[in-house]
């Protein structure tokens, strides 16, 4: 998709303007964190449990060669196929040929933030092949033409009315006395619709929620089971995958599944995970003829070695989102790309650039909440202002805020100008707002006072009352 | 919670760092501070050459200033045998941040480490490293605590200012739901971005209503103030205050943001 971050402003302004979203947000964010937590509670080791994730995913971005290219052998063994991707273009491509090749009309497709970055739906359409997305959030904003507005949740954004409405429109067949008030009579409508496109589907995409290399196995974990019916029904099962999603063994995979639906949605698994190994064997009762992972780079190996390469940890679980006071402000559209909430305004930046996405890690007030649940210990707050000192370094920001900074830095390491200009500005400001307590309005100050009083300092400054009263209060 | 806190000597030099907010806008904390740190037994200074502890050049990406002000801080305070900064945010950028940005200053990362590991928040530092447990004061409300972030995650005050307030008399502490729940100031970021700050202060507000506290207290004013000005902004009647000002006994001066005393809101 073309991104709109730039665009942060308006975006913001928008969504805190739309109450259906607000009310959506406020629900979302009050109910995931509770059940986090209640499930953590549950498991005593939990804590040390997320230690293991993090050591886990340092150990294989310190030996990603080494694992990958296991992987690839295994995968080769099960007479499965992989193929390197250095970005979306070469992705794309990969996935189109295939389709070609096995004159595939219709392809299924489970839920996929890579599916997402590379944009393939719009490719395949372009291409005359039919995608479908089987996720019912997926499918509600694919009718839409939405990005998700949140990475497990994508249609977190729309109440239930909004979804009735699409479905109206797109489905139309559908009586007009037809009830889809509620959300069980709209989970049957989709199914009904999807059944018939995943037993009608040539190719089945998928993602991967983990890559293990000793066995070449993708994992798959879902609420729906729709991912089962996508990678097994069709001839042909594509994986697309980026590449620090591996893991080393099906041990390692275990131990993060355990902290991943507990830390994203409360849950001790997900309803469906599923490991996939290769194509169909002879013996086998079912499972796709063809199966090919697209390994995707796109960028991830360049934040290798940066102060960013702890980002490659995120097994996306949504923790740090439904945590984000700033997320629960404004949803996900408003970052204005496919990833949102904290660790969106840490990726977008590496995958559309800092430009575009300029506003995304000022956007924060590093309350640290995010770092504290997040399964994989990201330390994101640290790595929003890796990307403020590299604006900071290009002169990125507005030269009068550059401005006020230097000015206000050289003050600060001038204890005596500091003192004297604040002792005349404090007294101003303390006569003129000893009676009131509070300023409504202060010169230069709107960005405070545009939305809260500023409260009138008493006049007098402390390094002075304590001067003069030789350390005593006054 | 600070184990590892080194054993206080029996009457400890203590180095006021009193930050910027408090020093310009309300030097009434800063004088709650020494009357509680000087009852604990401590020996106060306050070292001339302080001004701010760099957050705002920090936040904003500039490393040079940042490291800049962060030597003189150190020169400044270095000599004390402990730091205490009425602000878990100020207290956490000495703690943890001043190491960080001069980690590969040769001359300076030892000196850098040294000052953060006596540098401390003052409730922590009254409840954890002097034990401190003469609190006299008085304060007919009921109160509900805010948890800055930093103090909060960065230097781990949670139970220290809740333990000394349930000493003061007549005093009710009622639990916020979202009393972690970050207010939306940060720094910088709520002149920037004053939209989702409100937002997120508005929040912070709803849940403040819903305890029915008539004070709001906290160990970070930069929060007070941002909270402060939007119930003002609201003409909401609850009074807001630095815990410093409650334990001290000093709750004499108007609350945050509030008029003198008779003088009406103009």
């Amino acid at each position: 998709m073309k991104p709109t971050s730039h665009n942060f402003r308006d975006n913001t302004n928008a969504a805190l303007a739309n109450p259906t979203l607000q009310a959506a947000l406020g629900k979302l964010t009050r109910g995931f964190p509770v059940k986090r937590l209640e499930a953590a509670a549950r498991l005593p080791e939990f804590e040390g449990l997320r230690d293991q994730a993090r050591d886990i995913k340092n150990h294989v971005l310190a030996n990603l060669d080494f694992y990958l290219e296991q992987f690839e052998a295994r995968v080769t063994n099960w007479g499965g196929e992989v193929h390197w991707a250095k970005d979306a273009d070469e992705a794309r491509q990969q996935i189109l040929d295939i389709c070609r090749r096995v004159d595939a009309k219709t392809v299924t497709k489970s839920k996929s933030m890579i599916g997402e970055e590379i944009a393939i739906n719009e490719f395949l359409e372009n291409n005359g092949i039919e995608p479908i997305e089987t996720d019912l959030g997926e499918y509600i904003i694919q009718l839409r033409k939405e990005p998700p507005s949140h990475i497990i949740a994508p249609a977190i954004h729309l109440s239930k009315e909004q979804v009735a409405e699409t479905f109206f429109e797109a489905h139309k067949d559908l009586p007009e006395d037809r009830s889809l008030e509620e959300p069980r009579a709209l989970l049957e409508e989709a199914r009904e619709k999807l059944r018939e496109k995943f037993i009608g589907a040539d190719v089945g995409l998928t993602g991967a929620n983990m890559l293990i290399a000793e066995t070449g196995s993708n994992v798959l974990v879902t609420n729906e089971g729709n991912a089962d019916l996508t990678y097994s029904l069709p001839r042909v099962h594509i994986v697309i995958a980026s590449l620090e999603k591996i893991v080393p063994t099906l041990e390692d995979a275990a131990t993060i599944l355990r902290v991943l639906a507990r830390s994203a949605t409360g849950q001790e698994m997900s309803v469906y995970t599923t490991f996939c190994s290769g194509p169909k064997r002879p013996g086998d009762l079912d499972g796709p003829d063809e199966y090919h992972v697209i390994l995707l780079d796109n960028g991830r190996t360049d934040l290798l070695g940066t102060e960013f390469q702890e980002m490659l940890r995120c097994i996306r679980c949504g923790a740090c989102l439904n945590h984000c006071p700033i997320y629960k402000s404004i949803g996900g559209h408003a970052y204005g790309w496919v990833y949102s909430g904290p660790m969106g305004a840490v990726l977008i930046p590496s995958l559309i650039g800092l430009d575009e996405a300029s506003h995304l890690p000022n956007a924060s007030t590093l309350c640290g909440k995010c770092e504290s649940v997040c399964p994989m210990r990201i330390p994101l707050p640290r790595m929003l202002r890796a990307w403020r000192r590299q604006q900071f370094v290009r002169k990125q920001s507005s030269s009068l805020s550059r401005f006020a900074l230097t000015l206000w830095a050289r003050m600060v390491k001038t204890p005596a100008l500091y003192r004297f200009v604040n002792r005349h500005a404090m007294r101003i400001l303390g006569r003129l707002g000893r009676k009131s307590g509070r300023f409504a309005w202060l010169p230069l100050a709107g960005g405070w006072t545009s939305r809260r009083d500023f409260p009138a300092p008493p006049g007098k400054t402390f390094m002075d009352l304590y001067r003069d009263g030789k350390g005593r209060a006054p | 919670m600070m184990s590892d806190a080194p054993l206080a000597p029996p009457s400890p030099h203590v180095g006021l760092f009193v930050t910027c907010l408090v020093d310009l806008t309300r030097p009434s904390v800063g004088f709650a501070t020494i009357k509680l740190l000087e009852t604990a037994g401590c020996r106060v200074s306050v070292p001339d050459q302080q001004t701010c502890c760099g957050q705002p050049a920090y936040n904003s990406g500039d490393t040079p200033d940042t490291a800049d002000i962060a030597r003189q801080v150190i020169a400044a305070f270095e000599e004390f045998d402990y730091v205490v900064a009425p602000s878990g945010s100020c207290g956490g950028m000495i703690r943890h941040h001043y190491p960080e940005v001069l980690a590969d200053d040769e001359a300076w990362a030892a000196r850098a480490q040294a000052l953060a590991a006596k540098t401390f928040e003052l409730t922590s530092f009254l409840h954890d490293v002097v034990n401190f447990k003469k609190i006299e004061a008085r304060c007919n409300k009921s109160a509900t605590y805010h948890d800055s972030c930093s103090g909060l995650r960065e230097m781990a005050v949670k139970n220290q200012p809740r333990n000394l307030l349930s000493k003061v008399n007549q005093l009710t502490l009622i639990e916020g739901e979202q009393a972690e729940t970050c207010c939306g100031f940060g720094g910088l970021f709520c002149v920037k971005y004053p939209e989702i700050s409100q937002n997120m202060v508005d929040d912070k507000i709803d849940d403040i209503l819903a305890t029915k506290a008539d004070l709001v207290l906290g160990g970070d004013l930069g929060c007070l103030m941002n909270i402060a000005g939007r119930l003002t902004r609201r003409n909401l009647d609850i009074d807001v205050r630095h815990v410093a000002e409650v334990l001290a006994d000093m709750t004499d001066d108007p609350p945050i943001g509030a008029p003198e005393p008779g003088k009406a809101p103009s």
